[in-house]
């Protein structure tokens, strides 16, 4: 049991995560305790629920599938413009939903490439809207991100690994029973997991690509119970449908998932003898591309529809942007500080800790941001700390990403450099310092330039809290839209692309100091 | 001792600033913003009333009303701007408004008398589409043509709420039907009017479910004629927005001399061109150029607030069942 030892304690971690389900939970609790009597769930709730459900395990089993061999694809092989090519990955994950949106429809809609396309070559049109709509849009999203995580796999066996590989001269057989399969064993499950976490509260995204009423989602429900119904004991017991989905999800793969690593290294950088053959080149080769072209080409109508606008920005477009970098910068760093805790905590006995974080992103935002509100109001005014509790729920909401990507590397410092560690008597600040974050480097960085993007993007919560005086980047983007201003949105829409992405390049280079990240 | 004097001085201002009575508006998001009539409102009405009005934007019309009830008789709210007919009777309900005392000549093509609710701009929902499109004149027309259309969800929006009541006022009972007919022409619903109307310009659909006025702003502010909208036959639906005053408001006189400057021209002058809406008194110059190539109407339909609230569960329904096959 490597795990016993452990040079830092494990409380600062379960502390962490009891902050982050005591404000899961306890804004839920502020939901219910505040409803009159309604009328509990009906046939409509419980579709919903089953769409809901069954989207979300299309969604994040195809993004799955499709991200092995694309992260394979990428681990395999170096070329000019890969490091960009996995930064500008992260793109479409940290994207307000509405401007995806109109990106995938410029390329599928009716109006969209591939129908011009077919209209040109007179075959029959495509329709996007529907069940394949919801689960296409999805994967946009998400293949990016399950890529990611499952590249991080690959980035953690050892390049001794694939040395004596090649000396003992492993085909694709071997290489795949051997090495592969038990990763993917270890990561899989759990990018299964936090993508269906993620496709559960999906809203927007659902209704509009499904094509009506059919794709109702939970979330979708509990905006019904919130605002048409005003019936808030049925928002928190669908919000509460919505933890248990996920908590479900969370245990099963924490249970399915392997939790060996393979051992520590030498830091060489890794050489691929194996994947040296052409017909290996080939289909690498074809895999990124088709990867590069379904998610890049939605993401250059975006820019390209934005540039015009980008001139008619007001003034105050330029205020929020400012607003909303500080919000984001504010909420990395909360994030960091449950993040890395936790993250020690479950790299040894506690494992279920990462579970409890995936919470954040399945409960309602809507649910957290009125119950949220419903605790701040009667001790101070929502306005006066909206930054703040925007910054403190982006965060949590990032949580289960970071987690994702920093437990791995965590448990693998542990395991293999816990005795050392013991040995030398190299505990608390000192390890962190010493042992820990110089080898957690890259994948604090991307968790980090994540939680920055995503702050930057996100709408959720702040609708309550909004600021009279300052708004946020995305609420501005939103404003302009409401006011006809679609052009000049298109422009927010653009700095917003741009800020995200900057920021999130500056912490993923920031991280990546060793070379093959 | 500079620095004294300094921080001295900073406390008196603000000070100073303390006594001027504030009143706080509640109203819904794209009222506030820097594009919509709110900025200038402020300056209109801080002119003349020696006050600070502090207007806040919380969502659309029924996440306002939600809130309200969420912050009940401690609201720091002293006036809601922004209601509309189908929300009002479920804001009766709260009792948390007081009666006005406000008399206007409204030039609303409906009679408007409530005793606490006061009318500030209207207009009628309709289906924009591009000027040189032959739309169809009736809902049952467009359930037999080709034509796509996208629609906003009535769970999550305002005019997807009025769209609902405009087929179950204009049909009755024959609405399920209707909507059963309408199915294969509903391209996608949204969560809410920006999307629609940005897919519509996108070119996914060739009819949006917007207002009569929209098409002013593209003539008006974009010197682009090329929107138009549909005129059904049948009438088109109403939506007349409203303000009131709460009860536990500490600024009773403040929020009932707002009340009385909405109706005034001041107000009034400023709506058509920032909130894209019909004023709900006409200012003494008329109405600006452009909106008189806008459609009227032959036929106005308005559910009462009290019905409005009745039949929104049952329209719903049907609504569900007719789109969801």
């Amino acid at each position: 049991m490597a795990g016993r030892v452990i040079a830092i304690r494990a409380w600062p971690g379960i502390g962490a995560a009891a902050f982050v389900a005591a404000l899961i939970l306890g804004t839920l609790l502020a939901v219910a305790l505040r409803a009159e009597a309604g009328r509990g769930l009906g046939p409509s709730e419980w579709a919903a629920l089953r769409f809901t459900v069954s989207q979300a395990l299309w969604s994040a089993g195809l993004s799955v599938l499709l991200a092995v061999p694309v992260a394979r694809a990428l681990a395999r092989r170096r070329f000019i413009g890969r490091r960009l090519f996995i930064s500008l990955l992260g793109v479409p994950f940290i994207l307000p939903v509405i401007v995806a949106v109109l990106g995938l429809l410029a390329v599928f809609g009716r109006s969209g490439i591939v129908n011009s396309a077919l209209r040109w070559a007179e075959l029959p049109e495509i329709s996007i809207y529907g069940f394949h709509g919801v689960v296409l849009a999805h994967v946009f999203f998400n293949l990016p991100l399950a890529t990611r995580l499952i590249l991080q796999g690959w980035q953690q066996v050892p390049a001794e690994r694939f040395r004596l590989a090649a000396q003992l001269g492993f085909g694709s057989k071997d290489m795949w029973r051997i090495i592969e399969a038990p990763m993917l064993r270890r990561v899989v499950p759990q990018s299964f997991a936090v993508i269906f976490a993620l496709c559960i509260s999906s809203f927007a995204v659902a209704l509009t690509l499904g094509g009506g009423p059919k794709a109702t989602t939970v979330e979708l429900a509990i905006y019904q119970a919130f605002r048409f119904d005003f019936d808030l004991g049925r928002a928190a017991l669908l919000s509460c449908l919505q933890l248990v989905m996920v908590g479900a999800a969370a245990l099963l793969a924490l249970k399915l998932s392997d939790r060996d690593g393979f051992g520590a290294g030498l830091d060489r950088p890794v050489l691929r003898w194996d994947a040296d053959t052409a017909p290996k080149v080939a289909l690498d080769t074809c895999v990124i591309l088709c990867a590069a072209v379904f998610l890049l080409v939605p993401l250059s109508l975006v820019v390209l529809d934005g540039i015009a606008g980008l001139a008619q920005l007001p003034r105050q477009v330029w205020q929020a942007a400012w607003v909303s970098v500080l919000v984001s910068l504010a909420s990395t760093g909360i994030m960091v500080a449950l993040a890395l805790p936790i993250a020690i905590a479950s790299s040894s006995r506690h494992r279920w800790l990462e579970a409890v974080a995936l919470l954040g992103i399945a409960a309602s935002p809507l649910v957290i941001g009125t119950g949220l509100f419903l605790i701040i109001y009667p001790i101070a005014n929502p306005f006066s700390v909206a930054f703040p509790v925007t910054a403190l729920v982006n965060a949590v909401m990032a949580l289960p990403f970071a987690l994702r990507m920093l437990i791995g590397p965590v448990r693998d410092v542990v395991q293999d450099y816990g005795r050392l560690s013991g040995s030398l008597d190299i505990k608390g600040w000192a390890w962190m310092r010493l042992v820990l974050l110089p080898r957690v480097r890259g994948a604090l960085g991307f968790s980090c330039g994540l939680t920055a993007a995503l702050s930057m993007g996100d709408l959720g919560v702040i609708a309550l809290f909004a600021d009279p005086e300052r708004a946020t980047l995305p609420l501005q983007m939103y404003r302009l839209m409401g006011s006809y201003r679609m052009e000049a949105a298109s422009g927010a829409a653009l700095l917003l692309l741009c800020l995200s992405f900057g920021l999130f390049w500056a912490f993923d280079r920031g991280g990546r100091g060793h070379a093959e990240a | 001792m500079k620095y004294l004097a300094f921080a001295t001085g900073m406390l008196a201002a603000t000070t100073a600033i303390a006594e001027t009575p504030v009143l706080t508006v509640y109203t819904y998001d794209s009222f506030v913003s820097n594009w919509g009539p709110g900025p200038s409102v402020e300056k209109a009405f801080e002119a003349q009333c020696g006050c600070d009005l502090k207007l806040v934007g919380a969502g659309d019309g029924a996440a306002l009303l939600a809130r309200l009830k969420l912050e009940g008789a401690r609201s720091d709210a002293d006036v809601v701007l922004g209601l509309d007919t189908n929300l009002v009777a479920a804001a009766r309900e709260t009792g948390l408004f007081s009666d006005h005392s406000v008399t206007a000549e409204y030039t609303l093509p409906i009679e408007w008398s409530d005793s606490q609710f006061v009318p500030f701009d209207w207009g009628y929902f309709a289906f924009v589409k591009a000027a040189e499109l032959e739309a169809p004149t009736n809902f049952k027309d467009l359930a037999d043509s080709d034509l796509k259309i996208v629609i906003q969800d009535p769970r999550s929006s305002t005019p997807g709420l009025g769209l609902l009541l405009w087929v179950k006022e204009a049909y009755g009972d024959e609405a399920k039907s209707v909507w059963e007919g309408l199915a294969d022409n509903v391209v996608t619903v949204t969560k809410g009017w920006s999307e629609a109307y940005g897919l519509f310009l996108d070119g996914e659909a060739d009819m949006v479910l917007s207002y009569t006025t929209s098409p002013a702003y593209h003539l008006i502010a974009e010197e682009d004629a090329s929107k138009a909208a549909a005129a059904f036959d049948e009438g088109h639906y109403m939506q007349i927005e409203v303000a009131g005053k709460l009860a536990a408001s500490d600024q009773q006189d403040l929020a009932d001399q707002f009340l009385a400057f909405m109706v005034t021209d001041d107000f009034q002058a400023i709506i058509p061109t920032t909130n894209w809406m019909y004023p709900a008194v006409t200012p003494k110059e008329g109405l600006p150029k452009g909106f008189e190539t806008l459609i009227t109407p032959e036929k106005s339909l308005l559910v009462s607030p009290e019905k409005a609230d009745m039949v929104r569960d049952a329209a719903l329904a049907e609504w569900l069942d007719a789109l969801s096959q």
